[in-house]
């Protein structure tokens, strides 16, 4: 079913053939389609202190595909945990992530789940990424037991162990250093892996980050620092908060990279690109120019600190999944029916899974002194009252 | 009879269960609390009263104590993060505007900096009020405020101080804030000679207590509580008035047993008052606004009045300033005390997400904690 090369074809010609391939397939039979096909990022590369990869990335139709059908995935879940939140199902805090999800999908392509991720509160999508499931995602974000953190952590606090992904974290900033602890620990246990150590705009100002950085380089730890410029922290624009908002530059002694965040496949050759100067020769630094929708999280309507001309722009210009649709449909690897077919299936799936962590029951009562501390320390907590209630942590 | 009024606002979408009816208007009559306040408020206050006075809420009373600083010292600075706009909980409106962007501006995302930053402004003869966005991102400064602001006159000699500085950070519980937007740190600072820390309890509260805060010669961290920014409506008078800080008020009269409080929690150690009212037990709250240095004489009259004594605050109870208040309790008070003190505090796991109403210090865990001390 090698339809892949129907570029100079005309698209009459394409649609003689495409319902025979349809027609012949269950899903879609390009998505295992691994022919080569090489497409140009939008923009060029820009680098600091290192040279800067090529923009030409090497693709195929399963991968171009996969993505499409993962940034989709990503970004129902996203507007579905929106509308959950303004049902009340959702409390506290949630951050969503779509209009970055190119990069979670593009990181993803480029290295292994041996490789570690850390990242900040907006972690949904990421987690996605290495691996979770729709419904580890609402049961956690709804607060219940079948949530990936047991329904403790909630929306900042997604992690996967099994997939080195080392989770959300709400102090900004806070998760660079230990990023760069774990790259340390790679290092150390020499097993070619690398951290991807995630945050944003805002938290570039934060005094650890250069500490870390400084370390990592002064060990030369595969450490990959990785900005996601949406370029507003919270609601303070980055020309606000930092003199320099080149984040790329800001490791001085460390290179950097810049990369239109919004396109996956230059995210994977940056990524891909990342992984060997870290491996090779210490921390790098990648800025991912990207954009956010949502405000920064559910109670900031986000427009107050940008026009809607703004973001309607960025969404008709920039917008990672039509890039990739595009793409697609210029190479003529799917129909716009095939894709909306999976778009569609996308939706039931998202819904499925509400359904289903809907019906999953709250944490037990007594899960609230579990682990505080490592398991069978009987450290002993007291209660509301001192001589009534006293609990031993189990 | 000046009668301080509290009326407090449902919003059903934020509150968890037990805090709503805490809050609810008892009898759909307007609560009469603090009455006799007034002879124990000290003289410092007596302009209170007099000059009008407007029914606002929390963060409107701190924004008019900010307004005011800045307005009678032209050396006060407001800087924060997102301060500008008027804040994240829209304590700052209308300064930037009013005092202009050299006086009223935001920092970048570093707590660490924002306070260094502010004891140099400070040590300069400003008066820094620097805003950490919420109590729970205040670490990253703990260094700065512990190693740096707090001893800087004692090491210096007295040659230099940086008591213009002024903290204010919002803390506590809020329904639905989780670890990392509900803590309460009060103790960690109260174990710091050099600086103060005070805590509000209302918006009349806050405004005087800010005004003396940023006025205070010495370096003050000052809490906030999030949860009463817009639910607590009070009459604040319009004009500049200040509240001594280092003194405890007595804001209800009582026989039995002691509560000792500050903050939030006073509320809800009132609804528990007012449950035990009803089983016969006459309980005296205190709420102590100053935690370091604390009115020690205060709660000690009142405890040889009652003989009894109960500290409540949000905090894990392990390691809370409810320790330091009954170690120091026992220690003057011991022959008097018919019972145990008793501390009726958060549990000692962090804060916890979907548990919350577990971990709180709830009206029932007050009430249930009274009546054993007084039938001890």
């Amino acid at each position: 079913m090698a339809l892949s090369y129907l570029r100079s074809s005309s698209s009459r010609s394409a649609n003689l053939l495409k319902p025979l391939s349809s027609g012949l397939s269950l899903r879609s039979p390009i998505s295992t389609d691994t022919t080569p096909i090489t497409v140009e990022t939008s923009v060029p590369f820009t680098s600091h202190r290192c040279d800067a990869p090529s923009r030409s990335v090497e693709t195929n139709p399963k991968e171009l595909l996969t993505f499409f059908r993962d940034m989709a995935l990503m970004r129902r879940m996203e507007i579905a945990a929106d509308s959950l939140y303004k049902a009340k199902l959702i409390r506290g805090f949630c951050h969503l992530y779509d209009g970055q999800e190119a990069f979670a999908v593009g990181m993803e392509a480029a290295i292994t789940k041996k490789d570690c991720i850390i990242t900040a509160y907006r972690d949904h999508c990421t987690f996605m990424g290495r691996g979770g499931t729709l419904l580890e995602v609402f049961a956690e974000l709804m607060g219940r037991q079948a949530g990936c953190s047991k329904g403790k952590g909630g929306s900042m606090h997604f992690y996967k162990k099994d997939s080195n992904f080392y989770g959300g974290h709400g102090i900004v900033g806070a998760q660079v250093p230990l990023g760069c602890g774990l790259a340390f620990a790679q290092k150390y246990s020499k097993d070619e892996t690398v951290t991807f150590a995630m945050y944003g705009d805002g938290a570039a100002n934060q005094g650890q980050l250069f500490e870390a950085l400084n370390i990592s380089a002064l060990w030369d730890l595969p450490a990959i620092l990785v900005c996601e410029n949406n370029h507003y922290g919270m609601g303070t624009a980055e020309w606000r908060a930092a003199k320099s908002p080149a984040y790329y530059k800001r490791g001085d002694y460390v290179p950097g990279l810049k990369v239109d965040g919004m396109d996956a496949l230059a995210v994977k050759q940056a990524c891909k690109f990342a992984k060997e100067h870290a491996l090779k020769s210490g921390p790098i630094i990648l800025e991912m120019d990207t954009y956010r929708y949502h405000g920064h999280s559910m109670s900031d309507p986000g427009s107050t600190y940008r026009t809607r001309d703004e973001i309607s722009g960025v969404r008709q210009e920039r917008d990672p999944i039509e890039r990739i649709r595009k793409l697609i449909l210029s190479h003529d690897l799917a129909s716009e029916k095939e894709l909306k077919d999976i778009e569609k299936e996308v939706r039931k799936e998202v819904d499925d899974a509400i359904t289903r962590a809907k019906e999953s029951p709250m944490p037990e009562p007594s899960k609230l002194f579990t682990n505080v501390y490592a398991k069978g320390l009987g450290v002993e907590s007291f209660g509301a009252d001192r001589k009534e209630v006293r609990a031993t942590l189990p | 009879m000046f009668i301080v009024k509290f009326v407090f606002l449902h919003f059903v979408c934020l509150l968890q269960r037990e805090r709503e009816m805490a809050l609810r208007n008892i009898m759909g009559k307007r609560v009469r609390i603090g009455l006799m306040g007034r002879r124990l408020l000290s003289t410092a206050t007596c302009d209170v009263e007099s000059g009008n006075s407007k029914s606002i809420n929390l963060y409107s009373a701190i924004n008019q104590a900010l307004h005011v600083a800045l307005e009678t010292d032209p050396r006060a600075f407001v800087f924060g993060e997102d301060v500008s706009f008027g804040g994240v909980f829209r304590c700052t409106t209308g300064l930037a505007d009013r005092f202009g962007k050299a006086r009223v501006f935001n920092t970048p995302l570093c707590e660490q900096g924002i306070v260094g930053f502010g004891i140099g402004l400070a040590a300069m003869g400003n008066r820094a009020i620097a805003e950490i966005q919420f109590a729970d991102y205040i670490y990253p400064a703990f260094d700065q405020i512990v190693n740096e602001a707090a001893k800087f006159r004692y090491r210096s000699g007295n040659q230099f101080n940086c008591g213009g500085l002024t903290i204010r950070a919002p803390y506590g519980a809020v329904g639905h804030g989780g670890h990392y937007h509900s803590q309460s740190p009060e103790a960690f600072f109260c174990h710091v000679p050099g600086i103060k820390v005070v805590i509000p309890r209302s918006p009349r509260q806050a405004k005087g207590l800010l005004l003396s805060c940023i006025r205070d010669p010495n370096p003050v961290v000052f809490f906030e509580p999030k949860w009463l920014y817009r639910l607590a409506v009070e009459e604040v008078p319009e004009h500049d008035y200040m509240l001594p800080l280092s003194e405890a008020e007595v804001i209800r009269q009582g026989s039995d047993i002691t509560l000792v409080g500050w903050g939030a929690q006073l509320s809800i150690m009132e609804q528990a008052c007012i449950e035990a009212e009803k089983d016969g037990i006459s309980c005296e709250l205190v709420d102590l606004k100053t935690l370091i240095p604390w009115d020690k004489e205060t709660v000690e009259a009142s405890v040889r009045k009652t003989g009894r004594v109960l500290i409540s605050h949000e905090a894990p109870v392990t390691g809370g300033f409810g320790g330091e208040i009954s170690a120091s309790i026992v220690e003057s008070c011991f022959l008097r005390l018919e019972a145990p003190v008793a501390r009726v505090c958060g549990l000692d796991t962090p804060f916890p997400l979907v548990f919350e109403p577990f971990y709180m210090p709830t009206k029932n865990k007050i009430l249930d904690a009274i009546k054993a001390t007084v039938n001890y």
